[in-house]
Protein backbone atom coordinates (compact mmCIF):
# COMPACT_ATOMS: atom_id res chain seq x y z
CA UNK A 1 0.00 0.00 0.00
CA UNK A 2 1.31 3.46 -0.82
CA UNK A 3 2.35 5.63 2.31
CA UNK A 4 0.29 8.68 1.28
CA UNK A 5 -1.68 10.26 -1.12
CA UNK A 6 -2.21 13.18 -2.46
CA UNK A 7 -5.77 14.94 -2.73
CA UNK A 8 -5.91 17.80 -5.35
CA UNK A 9 -8.81 19.89 -4.45
CA UNK A 10 -7.49 23.04 -6.47
CA UNK A 11 -10.13 25.34 -7.54
CA UNK A 12 -12.89 23.62 -5.85
CA UNK A 13 -15.50 25.73 -3.58
CA UNK A 14 -16.33 25.42 -0.47
CA UNK A 15 -16.91 22.39 1.16
CA UNK A 16 -15.36 20.61 -1.42
CA UNK A 17 -11.53 20.64 -0.22
CA UNK A 18 -12.66 19.35 3.38
CA UNK A 19 -15.18 16.80 1.81
CA UNK A 20 -12.45 15.20 0.21
CA UNK A 21 -10.03 15.25 2.85
CA UNK A 22 -12.63 13.44 5.10
CA UNK A 23 -13.00 11.07 2.43
CA UNK A 24 -8.83 10.70 2.13
CA UNK A 25 -8.80 10.52 5.93
CA UNK A 26 -11.52 8.05 6.39
CA UNK A 27 -11.01 5.57 3.32
CA UNK A 28 -7.21 5.50 3.40
CA UNK A 29 -5.01 3.78 5.90
CA UNK A 30 -1.89 5.86 4.94
CA UNK A 31 -0.80 7.86 7.39
CA UNK A 32 0.24 10.63 5.42
CA UNK A 33 -2.35 12.97 2.82
CA UNK A 34 -1.27 15.64 0.93
CA UNK A 35 -3.61 18.35 0.20
CA UNK A 36 -3.44 20.76 -2.49
CA UNK A 37 -5.67 23.64 -2.15
CA UNK A 38 -5.09 26.92 -3.50
CA UNK A 39 -6.53 29.74 -1.37
CA UNK A 40 -5.47 30.30 2.11
CA UNK A 41 -9.20 29.68 3.18
CA UNK A 42 -8.79 26.33 2.55
CA UNK A 43 -5.54 25.80 4.01
CA UNK A 44 -7.39 26.82 7.28
CA UNK A 45 -10.74 24.76 6.79
CA UNK A 46 -8.65 21.69 5.71
CA UNK A 47 -6.15 22.26 8.37
CA UNK A 48 -9.43 22.55 11.29
CA UNK A 49 -11.24 19.85 10.00
CA UNK A 50 -7.98 17.33 10.28
CA UNK A 51 -6.85 19.34 13.51
CA UNK A 52 -10.29 17.96 14.64
CA UNK A 53 -10.22 14.41 13.54
CA UNK A 54 -6.80 14.24 15.40
CA UNK A 55 -4.33 14.59 12.63
CA UNK A 56 -1.74 17.45 12.71
CA UNK A 57 -1.29 19.47 9.74
CA UNK A 58 1.32 22.18 8.11
CA UNK A 59 1.32 23.90 4.84
CA UNK A 60 3.82 25.27 2.47
CA UNK A 61 3.72 27.15 -0.87
CA UNK A 62 4.46 25.53 -4.19
CA UNK A 63 6.23 27.21 -6.28
CA UNK A 64 3.80 27.13 -9.38
CA UNK A 65 0.77 29.08 -6.86
CA UNK A 66 -1.71 27.40 -3.96
CA UNK A 67 -0.78 25.53 -1.25
CA UNK A 68 0.18 22.00 0.07
CA UNK A 69 -0.76 20.74 2.96
CA UNK A 70 0.26 18.26 4.91
CA UNK A 71 -1.23 15.97 7.01
CA UNK A 72 -0.03 13.37 8.90
CA UNK A 73 -1.74 10.62 11.41
CA UNK B 1 -2.63 47.11 15.92
CA UNK B 2 -3.36 46.11 12.67
CA UNK B 3 -1.04 42.85 12.86
CA UNK B 4 -2.68 42.07 15.95
CA UNK B 5 -6.43 42.36 14.60
CA UNK B 6 -5.52 40.55 11.67
CA UNK B 7 -4.13 37.69 13.24
CA UNK B 8 -7.27 37.53 15.59
CA UNK B 9 -9.84 38.04 12.33
CA UNK B 10 -7.93 35.02 11.11
CA UNK B 11 -8.47 32.70 14.41
CA UNK B 12 -11.44 30.98 16.24
CA UNK B 13 -12.24 34.73 16.97
CA UNK B 14 -12.49 36.12 13.36
CA UNK B 15 -16.03 34.95 12.99
CA UNK B 16 -16.84 36.08 16.09
CA UNK B 17 -15.76 39.71 15.74
CA UNK B 18 -17.11 40.47 12.34
CA UNK B 19 -20.76 38.71 13.64
CA UNK B 20 -19.94 41.30 16.50
CA UNK B 21 -19.41 44.26 14.17
CA UNK B 22 -21.75 43.53 11.48
CA UNK B 23 -24.61 42.91 14.47
CA UNK B 24 -23.82 46.42 15.52
CA UNK B 25 -23.76 48.04 12.13
CA UNK B 26 -26.91 46.64 10.75
CA UNK B 27 -30.00 48.02 13.69
CA UNK B 28 -27.56 51.38 13.46
CA UNK B 29 -27.63 52.13 9.50
CA UNK B 30 -31.42 50.99 10.17
CA UNK B 31 -31.25 53.47 12.99
CA UNK B 32 -29.15 56.16 10.33
CA UNK B 33 -32.21 55.77 7.94
CA UNK B 34 -32.22 52.76 6.23
CA UNK B 35 -35.20 50.47 6.01
CA UNK B 36 -36.94 48.92 9.11
CA UNK B 37 -34.98 45.69 9.93
CA UNK B 38 -33.11 46.74 6.38
CA UNK B 39 -29.60 47.55 8.15
CA UNK B 40 -28.07 45.39 6.11
CA UNK B 41 -29.66 42.84 3.68
CA UNK B 42 -27.77 41.77 0.55
CA UNK B 43 -30.60 40.00 -1.45
CA UNK B 44 -32.84 43.35 -1.02
CA UNK B 45 -29.64 45.71 -1.77
CA UNK B 46 -29.20 43.82 -4.74
CA UNK B 47 -33.02 44.55 -6.00
CA UNK B 48 -32.40 48.20 -4.95
CA UNK B 49 -29.65 48.63 -6.95
CA UNK B 50 -31.39 46.45 -9.58
CA UNK B 51 -33.84 49.18 -9.38
CA UNK B 52 -31.77 51.83 -9.64
CA UNK B 53 -30.14 50.99 -12.17
CA UNK B 54 -34.17 50.81 -14.04
CA UNK B 55 -33.87 46.52 -14.64
CA UNK B 56 -37.32 46.73 -12.41
CA UNK B 57 -40.06 49.30 -12.04
CA UNK B 58 -40.67 48.46 -8.53
CA UNK B 59 -41.11 52.19 -8.14
CA UNK B 60 -40.82 51.71 -4.31
CA UNK B 61 -37.38 49.80 -4.40
CA UNK B 62 -34.77 51.43 -6.44
CA UNK B 63 -31.74 52.56 -4.45
CA UNK B 64 -27.98 52.32 -5.39
CA UNK B 65 -26.65 51.05 -1.77
CA UNK B 66 -23.61 51.94 -1.37
CA UNK B 67 -23.10 49.53 1.66
CA UNK B 68 -22.84 46.45 -1.35
CA UNK B 69 -19.93 48.73 -3.43
CA UNK B 70 -18.14 48.91 0.09
CA UNK B 71 -18.78 45.18 0.68
CA UNK B 72 -16.51 44.40 -2.75
CA UNK B 73 -14.41 47.26 -2.54
CA UNK B 74 -13.78 46.50 1.08
CA UNK B 75 -12.49 42.82 0.53
CA UNK B 76 -10.44 43.82 -2.82
CA UNK B 77 -8.35 46.06 -0.76
CA UNK B 78 -8.19 43.58 1.86
CA UNK B 79 -7.20 41.10 -0.18
CA UNK B 80 -4.75 43.08 -2.14
CA UNK B 81 -3.18 43.98 0.89
CA UNK B 82 -2.42 40.67 2.48
CA UNK B 83 -2.22 39.48 -1.01
CA UNK B 84 -5.05 36.97 -1.16
CA UNK B 85 -6.30 38.53 -4.24
CA UNK B 86 -6.79 36.14 -6.91
CA UNK B 87 -8.68 36.13 -10.11
CA UNK B 88 -10.28 32.67 -10.57
CA UNK B 89 -12.82 31.93 -12.72
CA UNK B 90 -14.68 29.01 -14.60
CA UNK B 91 -16.58 26.60 -12.07
CA UNK B 92 -19.99 26.58 -14.16
CA UNK B 93 -20.76 30.18 -14.54
CA UNK B 94 -24.03 29.73 -15.90
CA UNK B 95 -25.24 27.15 -13.57
CA UNK B 96 -23.98 30.07 -10.88
CA UNK B 97 -25.87 32.34 -12.88
CA UNK B 98 -29.07 31.01 -11.81
CA UNK B 99 -28.18 29.88 -8.87
CA UNK B 100 -27.95 33.63 -7.93
CA UNK B 101 -31.38 34.01 -10.18
CA UNK B 102 -33.34 31.81 -8.13
CA UNK B 103 -31.77 32.31 -4.90
CA UNK B 104 -32.73 36.05 -4.98
CA UNK B 105 -36.32 34.57 -6.01
CA UNK B 106 -36.27 32.99 -3.03
CA UNK B 107 -35.19 35.56 -0.90
CA UNK B 108 -37.56 38.03 -1.84
CA UNK B 109 -40.47 35.54 -0.83
CA UNK B 110 -39.43 35.63 2.45
CA UNK B 111 -38.25 39.09 1.97
CA UNK B 112 -34.34 39.11 2.63
CA UNK B 113 -31.11 37.44 2.47
CA UNK B 114 -29.95 35.33 5.29
CA UNK B 115 -28.43 38.13 6.95
CA UNK B 116 -31.84 40.33 6.84
CA UNK B 117 -33.34 36.62 8.33
CA UNK B 118 -31.22 36.81 11.31
CA UNK B 119 -31.82 40.79 11.82
CA UNK B 120 -35.64 40.21 11.52
CA UNK B 121 -35.22 37.58 14.63
CA UNK B 122 -32.75 39.73 16.77
CA UNK B 123 -35.31 42.68 16.36
CA UNK B 124 -38.37 40.46 17.36
CA UNK B 125 -40.10 39.80 13.83
CA UNK B 126 -41.07 36.05 14.42
CA UNK B 127 -41.42 35.57 11.02
CA UNK B 128 -38.04 35.23 11.10
CA UNK B 129 -38.36 31.49 12.40
CA UNK B 130 -39.97 29.98 9.39
CA UNK B 131 -37.46 31.91 7.37
CA UNK B 132 -34.31 30.08 9.04
CA UNK B 133 -36.28 26.98 9.40
CA UNK B 134 -36.97 26.92 5.54
CA UNK B 135 -32.91 28.08 4.93
CA UNK B 136 -31.87 25.38 7.65
CA UNK B 137 -33.80 22.63 5.33
CA UNK B 138 -32.24 24.52 1.79
CA UNK B 139 -28.79 24.08 3.46
CA UNK B 140 -29.45 20.34 4.55
CA UNK B 141 -30.70 19.47 1.17
CA UNK B 142 -27.49 21.20 -0.21
CA UNK B 143 -25.60 19.24 2.09
CA UNK B 144 -26.67 15.93 0.95
CA UNK B 145 -25.81 16.51 -2.67
CA UNK B 146 -22.71 17.52 -1.52
CA UNK B 147 -21.73 14.24 0.20
CA UNK B 148 -23.25 12.34 -2.56
CA UNK B 149 -20.21 14.42 -4.67
CA UNK B 150 -21.90 17.41 -6.22
CA UNK B 151 -19.58 19.46 -7.83
CA UNK B 152 -19.76 22.61 -10.08
CA UNK B 153 -15.96 21.88 -10.88
CA UNK B 154 -12.82 23.81 -11.05
CA UNK B 155 -11.96 26.96 -11.12
CA UNK B 156 -8.72 28.41 -12.72
CA UNK B 157 -5.86 31.09 -12.41
CA UNK B 158 -7.11 34.01 -14.34
CA UNK B 159 -5.35 36.96 -15.88
CA UNK B 160 -4.82 39.94 -12.70
CA UNK B 161 -7.32 42.30 -15.10
CA UNK B 162 -10.79 39.52 -14.35
CA UNK B 163 -10.94 40.78 -10.97
CA UNK B 164 -10.82 44.50 -11.06
CA UNK B 165 -13.96 44.40 -12.73
CA UNK B 166 -16.44 44.04 -9.81
CA UNK B 167 -14.10 46.63 -7.98
CA UNK B 168 -14.64 48.96 -11.11
CA UNK B 169 -18.14 48.15 -11.19
CA UNK B 170 -18.90 49.26 -7.37
CA UNK B 171 -16.59 52.40 -8.09
CA UNK B 172 -19.30 53.08 -10.77
CA UNK B 173 -22.05 52.47 -8.16
CA UNK B 174 -20.65 54.67 -5.80
CA UNK B 175 -20.32 57.31 -8.74
CA UNK B 176 -23.80 57.09 -9.42
CA UNK B 177 -24.85 57.44 -6.13
CA UNK B 178 -23.02 60.58 -4.88
CA UNK B 179 -23.50 62.76 -8.82
CA UNK B 180 -26.94 61.02 -8.94
CA UNK B 181 -26.42 61.59 -13.10
CA UNK B 182 -29.98 61.32 -15.55
CA UNK B 183 -29.75 59.51 -18.72
CA UNK B 184 -32.92 61.26 -19.84
CA UNK B 185 -35.59 63.17 -18.62
CA UNK B 186 -36.75 63.36 -15.08
CA UNK B 187 -38.52 60.09 -13.87
CA UNK B 188 -38.82 58.29 -17.25
CA UNK B 189 -34.55 57.14 -17.26
CA UNK B 190 -32.26 56.02 -15.24
CA UNK B 191 -30.71 56.31 -12.77
CA UNK B 192 -34.05 56.05 -10.42
CA UNK B 193 -34.30 56.80 -6.99
CA UNK B 194 -37.34 55.66 -4.96
CA UNK B 195 -39.48 58.46 -3.36
CA UNK B 196 -41.06 56.58 -1.34
CA UNK B 197 -41.51 53.10 0.36
CA UNK B 198 -38.10 51.25 1.51
CA UNK B 199 -36.35 52.27 -1.78
CA UNK B 200 -36.68 56.19 -0.50
CA UNK B 201 -34.84 55.35 3.41
CA UNK B 202 -31.33 55.33 3.39
CA UNK B 203 -28.35 55.87 5.90
CA UNK B 204 -26.23 59.02 4.73
CA UNK B 205 -23.95 57.74 1.71
CA UNK B 206 -20.87 58.32 3.54
CA UNK B 207 -21.87 56.03 6.85
CA UNK B 208 -23.67 53.33 4.57
CA UNK B 209 -19.91 53.14 2.48
CA UNK B 210 -18.04 53.47 5.82
CA UNK B 211 -19.78 50.49 6.75
CA UNK B 212 -19.87 48.57 4.01
CA UNK B 213 -16.01 49.12 3.57
CA UNK B 214 -15.51 47.77 6.92
CA UNK B 215 -17.57 44.60 6.82
CA UNK B 216 -16.05 43.69 3.38
CA UNK B 217 -12.38 43.98 5.58
CA UNK B 218 -13.60 42.18 7.86
CA UNK B 219 -15.60 39.18 6.27
CA UNK B 220 -13.14 38.91 3.91
CA UNK B 221 -10.45 38.40 6.31
CA UNK B 222 -12.75 36.18 8.75
CA UNK B 223 -14.47 34.56 6.03
CA UNK B 224 -17.69 35.11 7.82
CA UNK B 225 -20.45 33.07 6.19
CA UNK B 226 -24.10 33.21 7.22
CA UNK B 227 -24.57 29.78 5.05
CA UNK B 228 -21.34 28.04 5.53
CA UNK B 229 -21.98 29.11 9.21
CA UNK B 230 -24.82 26.28 8.94
CA UNK B 231 -23.07 24.01 6.74
CA UNK B 232 -20.34 23.49 8.33
CA UNK B 233 -22.17 22.72 11.28
CA UNK B 234 -24.18 20.41 10.30
CA UNK B 235 -21.67 18.51 8.39
CA UNK B 236 -18.96 18.49 10.41
CA UNK B 237 -19.55 19.94 14.03
CA UNK B 238 -17.56 22.88 13.02
CA UNK B 239 -18.38 25.56 15.15
CA UNK B 240 -16.30 28.17 13.66
CA UNK B 241 -18.16 30.17 11.38
CA UNK B 242 -21.53 29.70 13.60
CA UNK B 243 -19.99 31.31 16.23
CA UNK B 244 -20.35 33.95 13.97
CA UNK B 245 -23.95 33.79 13.79
CA UNK B 246 -24.47 33.33 17.05
CA UNK B 247 -22.46 36.76 18.45
CA UNK B 248 -24.38 38.68 15.07
CA UNK B 249 -27.56 37.76 16.64
CA UNK B 250 -26.62 38.59 19.85
CA UNK B 251 -25.12 41.54 19.49
CA UNK B 252 -27.54 42.97 16.97
CA UNK B 253 -30.37 42.05 20.00
CA UNK B 254 -28.93 44.24 22.05
CA UNK B 255 -28.31 46.66 19.79
CA UNK B 256 -31.94 46.88 18.60
CA UNK B 257 -33.07 47.01 21.82
CA UNK B 258 -30.85 49.84 23.37
CA UNK B 259 -31.78 51.74 19.87
CA UNK B 260 -35.86 51.02 20.47
CA UNK B 261 -36.26 49.37 17.91
CA UNK B 262 -37.08 45.75 19.37
CA UNK B 263 -40.61 44.28 18.83
CA UNK B 264 -41.64 41.15 19.43
CA UNK B 265 -44.62 39.31 17.62
CA UNK B 266 -44.75 38.36 13.72
CA UNK B 267 -47.69 41.59 12.73
CA UNK B 268 -46.93 44.47 11.87
CA UNK B 269 -43.30 44.24 11.11
CA UNK B 270 -41.18 46.22 8.95
CA UNK B 271 -41.47 44.74 5.29
CA UNK B 272 -42.59 41.56 6.28
CA UNK B 273 -45.40 38.72 5.90
CA UNK B 274 -46.84 36.70 8.25
CA UNK B 275 -47.09 33.09 5.16
CA UNK B 276 -45.87 30.82 7.14
CA UNK B 277 -45.52 28.71 4.24
CA UNK B 278 -44.17 30.85 1.68
CA UNK B 279 -41.49 32.21 4.11
CA UNK B 280 -40.34 28.96 4.67
CA UNK B 281 -39.94 27.68 1.40
CA UNK B 282 -38.84 31.12 -0.28
CA UNK B 283 -35.63 30.54 2.17
CA UNK B 284 -35.48 26.46 1.41
CA UNK B 285 -34.77 27.57 -1.72
CA UNK B 286 -32.69 30.31 -1.24
CA UNK B 287 -30.41 28.31 1.40
CA UNK B 288 -30.25 25.45 -1.33
CA UNK B 289 -29.11 27.49 -4.07
CA UNK B 290 -26.59 29.19 -1.87
CA UNK B 291 -25.12 26.12 -0.41
CA UNK B 292 -24.48 24.67 -4.05
CA UNK B 293 -22.69 28.08 -4.97
CA UNK B 294 -20.57 27.57 -1.83
CA UNK B 295 -21.75 30.83 0.47
CA UNK B 296 -24.36 33.05 1.23
CA UNK B 297 -24.96 36.26 -0.64
CA UNK B 298 -22.50 38.01 1.41
CA UNK B 299 -19.69 35.84 0.79
CA UNK B 300 -20.46 36.04 -3.18
CA UNK B 301 -19.72 39.72 -2.62
CA UNK B 302 -16.70 39.35 -1.08
CA UNK B 303 -15.17 36.82 -3.27
CA UNK B 304 -16.01 38.64 -5.86
CA UNK B 305 -13.73 41.65 -4.18
CA UNK B 306 -10.81 38.91 -4.33
CA UNK B 307 -10.90 38.27 -7.82
CA UNK B 308 -13.68 35.17 -8.12
CA UNK B 309 -15.29 35.54 -11.34
CA UNK B 310 -17.54 32.72 -10.42
CA UNK B 311 -18.58 34.82 -7.48
CA UNK B 312 -19.30 37.86 -9.60
CA UNK B 313 -21.60 35.57 -11.85
CA UNK B 314 -23.97 34.29 -8.79
CA UNK B 315 -24.08 38.61 -8.34
CA UNK B 316 -25.27 39.10 -12.04
CA UNK B 317 -27.46 36.56 -11.69
CA UNK B 318 -29.41 37.78 -8.37
CA UNK B 319 -29.39 40.86 -10.06
CA UNK B 320 -31.29 39.37 -12.77
CA UNK B 321 -33.40 37.57 -10.26
CA UNK B 322 -33.89 40.86 -8.67
CA UNK B 323 -35.48 41.91 -12.02
CA UNK B 324 -37.09 39.09 -12.39
CA UNK B 325 -38.96 39.11 -9.32
CA UNK B 326 -40.41 42.82 -9.14
CA UNK B 327 -41.21 42.78 -13.14
CA UNK B 328 -43.04 39.25 -13.72
CA UNK B 329 -45.04 39.75 -9.74
CA UNK B 330 -43.08 36.62 -7.85
CA UNK B 331 -41.89 39.55 -4.89
CA UNK B 332 -43.60 39.27 -1.98
CA UNK B 333 -45.21 42.01 -0.59
CA UNK B 334 -46.66 43.43 3.20
CA UNK B 335 -49.55 41.86 2.36
CA UNK B 336 -47.83 38.14 1.56
CA UNK B 337 -46.71 36.29 -1.60
CA UNK B 338 -46.79 37.89 -4.86
CA UNK B 339 -49.16 36.30 -7.35
CA UNK B 340 -46.65 34.33 -9.12
CA UNK B 341 -44.03 34.15 -5.88
CA UNK B 342 -44.82 30.51 -4.90
CA UNK B 343 -44.63 29.20 -8.40
CA UNK B 344 -41.40 30.58 -8.88
CA UNK B 345 -40.34 28.94 -5.95
CA UNK B 346 -41.53 25.41 -6.90
CA UNK B 347 -39.55 26.06 -10.30
CA UNK B 348 -36.70 27.39 -8.54
CA UNK B 349 -36.61 24.34 -6.16
CA UNK B 350 -36.93 21.96 -9.48
CA UNK B 351 -34.14 23.44 -11.03
CA UNK B 352 -31.73 23.02 -7.69
CA UNK B 353 -32.58 19.81 -7.34
CA UNK B 354 -31.64 19.14 -10.92
CA UNK B 355 -28.25 20.51 -10.34
CA UNK B 356 -27.43 18.81 -7.27
CA UNK B 357 -28.90 15.39 -8.96
CA UNK B 358 -27.05 16.01 -12.70
CA UNK B 359 -23.81 17.74 -11.57
CA UNK B 360 -21.36 15.21 -9.41
CA UNK B 361 -17.73 15.02 -10.37
CA UNK B 362 -15.36 12.02 -9.47
CA UNK B 363 -12.63 14.25 -7.59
Amino acid sequence: MAESITVDARGLSCPQPVVETKKAIERSACSEIYVLVDTMTSVMNVTRYAKSQGWTAQYDKMPEGGFKITLRK
Amino acid sequence: MFQALNRALMSRKGPILTGIAVGILAPLLTFWGNPGNMGICVACFTRDIAGALGLHRGAVVQYIRPELAGFILGSFISSLIYREYKPRTGSSPIVRFFLGFFAMIGALVFLGCPWRAYIRLSAGDLNAIPGILGLTIGVAIGIAFLWRGFSLGRNYPAKKPLGYIMPLAAITLIAFVLLRPSFGPEGSSAIFFSEKGPGSMAAPVALSLAAGLLIGWLAQRSRFCTVGALRDLIMFKDFHLFNGIIAFVIAAFVTNLLLGQFKLGFEGQPIAHTNVLWNALGMVLSGLAFTLAGGCPGRQFIMSGEGDGDAAVFILGMLFGAATAHNFSLASSGTGPGAFGPAATIIGIMFCLSVGFLMREKI
